[in-house]
């Protein structure tokens, strides 16, 4: 299942990966591959935007605009005029 | 190394409940040489947790084992959180807990203490011995809470360090849910705990596969999926928060219908009101149920769009051949037709809330088209409605 193209805000450069292959085993949804030793971006619109590949690239190599996907949390976030959370935590939240 | 003997077992209420008259340190039983061991949980948190076996004592303190076997509480527990608000309750005490009869050179598996994810992770290790850490998430899932970063870096190097897990066991590594990545940086917790994170399979049941592997993931234990299966699982949490806006819907309706001179009119009220509650119902199956359920299969990527497809398919039919709306005015029939389809595309756009591949800024994206349809929507329904009401009465 795919999203929409050319949404996802993930950006790599390649120049400043270090091989260590995290991004590759912390991705969801195989956006990363190994080629070369170094981090290939196999499928950008693959992408959710989770943010667990740039929280784990030590070398800063990935940038993202990470958040939840998630529409009555942007719709919260945008009401109260705060980001965008997961309403989990508070009671009658439906999400997740 | 020393062998950790298991103090108690079977026991119903609380296995961590001291054991009477004989301490770690009695010398015929344990062989440990720690002075009074501390007690890592409140004895308070885990009474009656029938998933406790019994307790081993540690050099990092007394440590509850859990079963690996479900209970029919636990089997119910997961039907009472996939249904309601019973989730936000589902959480167990932080901290270690143990699985089989592990030693120093056992596993560490982290988890969330949302119950659900913990039992989902102790039915995994049937078999194993290992530890469990379980973070305080606030008893959220792991996925929802490391997207918060409840379970994240901070949390975990705390649980590490007040766990004392140095003590425990030997190694330096502890194996972290996948999705946890989210909230985890794991050259972070290295550099403040020395222990290294390894990111397991996305899940639990992978485990047992992974490990015989020697740690190594293959390409669908990295994946997450959103089968059918789970999509089901979700639709009674997208159904639930409608129920309110559906029953103030119909109520509005059923007052507006009824209005005449005399008061309200209960026979009016009903014949008006009845095609659109039913319509009404129909929408919120559309994009609560069906649209989460055939989700791969209706065309579009947008959940807006494909809600207004499901919303479409299932309100048109109603329309035409419920028998319902035979002599409705086209004023009647603008409104039906616009406003129902819309109702569903807006059930499904919540859905990418439960989604498992949806990202922020896709679904921005699509707020930004369709909202201002969803409010353009119900202004012209409601003054087609108006119009329809008048008429109907000899107004206009």
């Amino acid at each position: 299942m795919k999203y929409l193209k050319n949404v996802s805000t993930l950006a790599y450069t390649g120049e400043k990966c270090t091989g260590c292959g995290r991004c590759v085993e912390v991705c969801p949804h195989a956006v990363f591959g190994m080629s070369g030793g170094k981090a290939v971006l196999v499928d950008r619109d693959l992408c959710m935007e989770c943010g667990a590949c740039q929280r784990n690239c030590s070398a800063g190599a990935i940038t993202v605009d990470a958040g939840v996907g998630c529409a009555s949390a942007i719709i919260r976030g945008r009401l109260t005029g705060g980001e965008p959370v997961c309403g989990c935590s508070e009671s009658g939240g439906a999400c997740c | 190394m020393k062998p950790l003997k298991i103090l108690e077992t079977n026991t119903d209420q609380t296995a961590l409940s001291p054991l009477k008259g004989q301490s770690c340190c009695a010398p015929k039983t344990c062989s440990c040489t720690i002075e009074a061991a501390p007690v890592l949980h409140d004895e308070k948190a885990l009474r009656g947790a029938r998933w406790i076996r019994g307790a081993i004592d540690t050099p990092a303190g007394r440590v509850p084992v859990v079963s690996t076997a479900w209970k029919a509480a636990d089997r119910l527990g997961r039907l009472r959180a996939r249904v309601g608000d019973f989730r936000m309750k589902y959480a167990i005490d932080p901290g270690l807990y143990a699985v089989g009869a592990p030693g120093m050179d056992s596993d560490v598996y982290v988890s969330a203490n949302y119950k659900l994810s913990f039992d989902v992770l102790r039915r995994s290790l049937t078999g194993m011995n290992a530890w469990i850490l379980v973070l305080d998430t606030g008893g959220i899932n792991v996925w929802c809470a490391a997207g918060k970063g409840t379970f994240g870096t901070a949390e975990l190097v705390n649980r590490i360090k007040v766990s004392r897990l140095a003590a425990l066991v030997k190694h330096r590594r502890v194996i972290a849910p996948q999705l946890g990545a989210v909230g985890v940086d794991a050259d972070a917790v290295k550099r403040e705990t020395g222990f290294a994170v390894r990111f397991g399979p996305v899940r639990a049941a992978d485990i047992p596969a992974y490990v015989a592997a020697g740690y190594k993931k293959t390409d669908a234990m990295r994946r997450v999926r959103f089968t059918v299966l789970d999509r089901l699982a979700l639709t009674p949490m997208e159904l639930r928060p409608a129920v309110k806006p559906y029953l103030v819907f119909a109520l509005t309706m059923l007052v507006l219908s009824g209005l005449a001179p005399e008061g309200i009119l209960f026979r009016q009220a009903l014949n008006g009101a009845l095609p659109l509650l039913v319509l009404g119902l129909a929408a919120l199956f559309a994009g609560a149920v069906v649209t989460p359920i055939l989700l791969p299969l209706i065309p579009f990527r947008s959940f807006a769009v494909k809600g207004l497809v499901a919303g479409i398919a299932v309100v048109v039919p109603t329309v035409l051949y419920s028998g319902m709306f035979a002599g409705a005015d086209i004023a009647l029939l603008t409104a039906s037709y616009l406003f129902f389809p819309l109702v569903s595309s807006y059930l499904a756009l919540q859905f990418t809330g439960a989604s498992t591949y949806t990202g922020i800024n896709g679904v921005k994206k699509e707020l930004r088209y369709a909202l201002p349809v969803y409010i353009g929507g119900c202004v012209v329904s409601a003054l087609a409605l108006i119009v329809h009401g008048l008429s109907v009465r000899g107004v206009i």
